[in-house]
């Protein structure tokens, strides 16, 4: 109660202190009133002014009282050097405001656990081994045959989970619909149970409704998808939902915050995972294998005889599998059976986005907090200037007694004012820019999705760097004030050199930080440069894409019929089809075999292209011709001029002969192209080979195809424009063609470069910032230099010291200290780039530009920062100075 | 000092005390009452009083309120708290002992 009072009192300044006075003056008029003279009843009462100290400092909490007054003291510090403040909340704020943004991003897709009952017992398993060209390489994906048998194995330790890939399928509501794309999830009937969900609606899927194929057609909605798509709509248990051929009754809604595992991408509808064709397949991999551990096992001590036991049993599987390895050779065989299982945390989910991104989130998180170090450097010079400026103030201020402890807590309270200042608007920063870089992760149309709550973890991070800023900013200013020595301050000379000092030693620190963040920015944005110039063999212009599906699939007649049919519309110029788009999410290859010989270890890839697929992809034939429609060339193929160099070095391979595997039919070559990129931009080209789309299978017949692109050379320039229309057309002919996905080449190659254009743009932000702020700091300490230092310059002119002379004393350390740091910045920008090397493309750190850049950059800041200071040294009138001592 | 902190001591005493036996006095009033019952004997300087009643206000003991006088002027009042008349019994049980305590030794000695 009486520390409540005391604080109250603090807080109402002169109140009490009149309150007091009233008082006091009220005892001494009744005095009067009774009788007493008045001198008298002054004389008696005492000193009213030494009552009044000690009740008040009775009355109030003194801490707090002395707390306020400092933080009005420097508000009204801040306040006069208005500018100087500005910079500084500015400076602070952008870096602070960067730094949580960064943690947010990071925090929301490494580190945040599931939303599941014990999430730091999850491990995934996946298997590292040599890949092709002998490369390590780690499998993640498992066979549900193989999973179910190590399930069975370690039931009583641990229970595995099987969950697919967040595939974006195409799903329809009822059957006449529109198809719609949702992210779809196969997963094993115990993954809500073990995960300790409990459905927002309805009923999750048990692990009855996963015992066999076919046996378990129901879905479960996430609540995000429920509440987006449906608007909460409690009548939708019991509707049915069609994904290709299947039909799905939802049984429930999953709970609010669960999204699925796979961190970045937020999963729609959950499916059991006997529900998917491939759940029966021996040879076939394609779902992520989870274990957690049961209650009470101790993963200290668990964790090893698992792995192994889970390794045995998943190798005695794969090395008995009879399709798994159908005309492989023996070699591959033994490289592909000879694997290592590994146990890794997946607490925190797991997805190709936290693989892809990961050093890309921890190096800007790195610049982010260099920024900051910068900025609080910055700002630390900034003060220490200012406290030398007040060194007589904190002198006369020790010297009628203040406290050293209270002249720390009065510079203190100036850079906590700072720090908070910049806080709330760093916050509004992170607030805007943490879901702004989110959103340019993934492509426009299937943008990232992860919860990036403003909670405890966000906070706590924001606080723990606001006490570090202002410890940074305040302390060493604070405690060199404090140890002013108020004699020889006062008497007017105290070591000048000593401030100095520090603030040198801050811009070798500055200058150091400034090139790392120079340096890493160039080599990622000359990185991206060298991707995005890369070399294409097509052209992108003015191409649409219509990936298109056929359910169970349509002869190629059928494909080569709406083809004829999109010709005919005003405004598209070519059609051609093929199996999917370049640089697309489909890559297959196929081993080749030369001469009925075992195919050699590197496989080729391959795409099914109709008769003018070349002419409008612009890929130009170095010799033979183009397929001939239709029918005209059976086992037909056109190769790329890497495939020739791999399987025909030194040959002309016209009329020459491949086959796709052993025993497979030949496939004569008749044209060859120039290489283009298949799957990847950032890998050399691979050897392709072009087969016709009506190609023949085994039976000398076209197959159904299920699957392909249109490829629409348009007109216009905005080859979207015909998107909708065409779109409609093809739905019209109800031939069972649906569109299931729109796009462009141009933005498939733009896709591709996504993660070095945003890591690019990034980091020449921060380079942007950290050199104008490095700039500025420069700009300071130089200038308050040249005002310290005034009379020994006014002296050394007076003494005949030539112009060049006096530049050279005001800059010449300061350009040692750029040079010391520059030294120190290329160390550290070696050390850090061989850590981000993976992200290169074509760069080196050693790349004589790489270094030359960012020096030069620096170096002109420093001319530019330095040339006021300078021109203000030079303009030193001597005779001033010296008749002003 | 440590003079002080027993005259402060009976000072606290001679004010609950005043305060118990004649509620809602001001501090001039306290004062008043406190010499004249003395018998003109025991004079507080007037000053020190007020430290010691804000104090014995923030312990709780005693609380206070600002009333209008007749004269217009505004005087604050004080009365005892329940919390001060327990702090009062045990001042005054201490005073007894330690008065009884110095009798002995000035009996005896």
């Amino acid at each position: 109660m009486s520390v409540w009072s005391r604080i109250w009192n603090a807080l109402q300044g002169e109140r009490l202190n009149d309150e007091i006075e009233e008082e006091l003056q009220s005892h001494i008029e009744e005095a009067i009133a009774r009788g007493c003279d008045p001198h008298e009843a002054r004389r008696n009462f005492g000193s009213i002014m030494r009552q009044r100290e000690a009740s008040h400092s009775i009355r109030v909490a003194g801490w707090l009282e002395s707390l306020l007054a400092d933080l009005r003291f420097g508000w009204r510090q801040l306040c006069r050097n208005k500018v100087t403040s500005a910079a500084a909340v500015l400076s602070l704020a952008l870096g602070i405001g960067s730094c949580v943004a960064a943690f947010r991003l990071i925090d929301a897709l490494l580190w945040r656990p599931l939303p599941i009952s014990n999430s730091s017992k999850l491990y995934v398993l996946s298997r590292k081994l040599t890949g092709l060209e002998g490369k390590p390489i780690e499998d993640r994906y498992w066979a549900a045959p193989d999973f179910k048998l190590m399930s069975g194995a370690v039931h009583d330790q641990a229970d595995l989970i099987a969950i697919s890939d967040a595939d974006r399928s195409d799903i329809t509501w009822a059957t006449d619909d529109d198809m719609e794309k949702a992210h779809v999830v196969y997963v094993s009937g115990n993954m809500f149970p073990v995960f300790g969900l409990e459905p927002a609606l309805g009923r999750l899927l048990a692990p009855a409704d996963d015992r066999a194929p076919g046996l378990g057609p129901y879905a479960v909605l996430s609540w995000d998808y429920w509440n987006h798509r449906l608007g909460r709509d409690p009548h939708v248990l019991g509707r049915s939902l069609h994904i290709g051929d299947q039909t799905f009754e939802i049984i429930g809604v999953g709970p609010r915050d669960f999204t699925g595992t796979e961190t970045g991408t937020v999963t729609d509808i959950f499916l059991p995972l006997s529900m998917n064709s491939l759940a029966t397949r021996d040879g076939v991999m394609w779902h992520h294998t989870f274990l957690m551990l049961k209650p009470g096992v101790q993963a200290a001590i668990a964790l090893e005889p698992l792995r192994q036991h889970l390794s045995a049993v998943s190798r005695a599987f794969e090395a008995s599998c009879s399709t798994c390895f159908r005309g492989v050779p023996q070699a591959t065989i033994d490289r592909l059976l000879n694997k290592k299982l590994v146990f890794a945390p997946a607490g925190a989910g797991i997805s190709e986005l936290q693989r892809e991104y990961r050093r890309s989130l921890g190096i800007l998180g790195l610049l982010a907090a260099l920024v900051l170090l910068i900025a609080c450097v910055n700002v630390a010079n900034i003060m220490t200037a200012q406290a030398a400026a007040r060194t007589h103030e904190m002198a006369l201020r020790i010297s009628i007694g203040a406290g050293r402890r209270r002249l720390v807590q009065l510079i203190l309270c100036q850079s906590a004012l700072l720090a908070i200042f910049a806080s709330v608007l760093g916050a509004l920063f992170a607030a805007w820019s943490a879901p702004f870089v989110l959103s340019l992760i993934n492509p426009p149309d299937n943008p990232a999705r992860v919860a990036m709550p403003a909670d405890w973890r966000v906070l706590l991070f924001g606080f723990g760097l606001i006490i570090l800023m202002v410890l940074l900013l305040g302390l060493l200013p604070a405690l060199r004030a404090s140890a002013a020595r108020p004699v020889a301050v006062l008497k007017g000379g105290e070591d000048p050199h000593s401030s100095r000092r520090l603030m040198r030693g801050a811009i070798a620190l500055q200058v150091a930080f400034c090139f790392l963040v120079l340096f890493l920015s160039s080599l990622f944005v000359a990185s991206f440069q060298r991707l995005q110039n890369r070399p294409l063999g097509f052209s992108t212009d003015r191409l649409l894409l219509l990936e298109t599906v056929a359910g169970k699939g349509q002869l190629p007649v059928v494909w080569n019929q709406t083809a004829e049919a999109l010709r005919a519309v005003p405004g598209v110029d070519s059609v051609a089809l093929s199996g999917w788009p370049l640089l697309g999410r489909i890559m297959i290859n196929n081993d080749i075999s030369i001469n009925g010989a075992p195919p050699s270890p590197i496989p080729a890839w391959f795409l099914n292209v109709s008769p003018g697929w070349l002419a409008a992809m612009k890929i130009p034939l170095v010799s033979g011709h183009d397929f001939r429609s239709p029918d005209g060339s059976p086992g037909a193929a056109i190769v790329s001029e890497t495939f020739v160099r791999t399987y025909f070095p030194g040959q002309n391979p016209i009329g020459r002969t491949f086959a796709r595997g052993t025993n497979q039919p030949l496939n004569k070559i008749i044209g060859v192209t120039h290489d283009t990129p298949y799957h990847d931009l950032r890998e050399p080209s691979p050897a392709v080979f072009y087969v016709p789309f009506d190609e023949i299978d085994a039976d000398s017949a076209p197959g159904p195809v299920r699957f392909a692109t249109f490829i629409i050379h348009t007109d216009s320039q905005n080859a979207l424009a015909l998107a909708g229309s065409l779109r409609q057309l093809i739905a019209q002919r109800h031939n069972g063609l649906r569109v299931s996905n729109i796009t462009t080449q141009l933005d498939l190659v733009r896709d591709q470069t996504i993660r070095e254009r945003l890591i690019a743009m990034l980091a020449a932000f921060f380079a942007a910032v950290a050199l104008l702020l490095a700039g500025i700091g420069l700009y300071a300490v130089l200038n308050y230099s040249v005002l310290q230092r005034r009379r020994e310059i006014g002296i050394r002119m007076a003494i005949g010291s030539t112009r060049a002379g006096i530049v050279r004393i005001v800059t010449l350390d300061v350009f040692l200290m750029i040079a010391l740091g520059g030294c120190a910045g290329v160390a550290l920008g070696f050390g850090a780039s061989r850590y981000v090397e993976s992200l290169f493309y074509q760069v080196k750190a050693t790349d004589r530009d790489m270094i030359a850049l960012p020096a030069i950059a620096i170096l002109l800041t420093a001319f530019v920062a330095t040339l006021p200071a300078v021109l203000r040294a030079l303009r030193t009138n001597p005779t001033e100075i010296l008749r002003a001592e | 000092m440590a003079k002080t902190d027993a005259l402060q001591g009976s000072l606290d005493l001679l004010v609950l005390k005043i305060l118990s036996r004649r509620p809602r006095l001001h501090g001039y009033a306290i004062m008043a009452a406190i010499s004249s019952t003395s018998g003109e004997v025991l004079r507080a300087e007037e000053g020190s009083l007020y430290p010691a009643l804000y104090r014995m206000e923030e312990a709780g003991w005693i609380r206070a309120e600002w009333i209008k006088k007749d004269t217009g002027r505004r005087a604050r009042i004080y009365e005892l708290t329940a919390a001060g008349k327990e702090q009062l019994g045990e001042e005054e049980s201490r005073w007894h002992s330690v008065s009884l305590a110095i009798n002995r030794v000035l009996r005896e000695a």
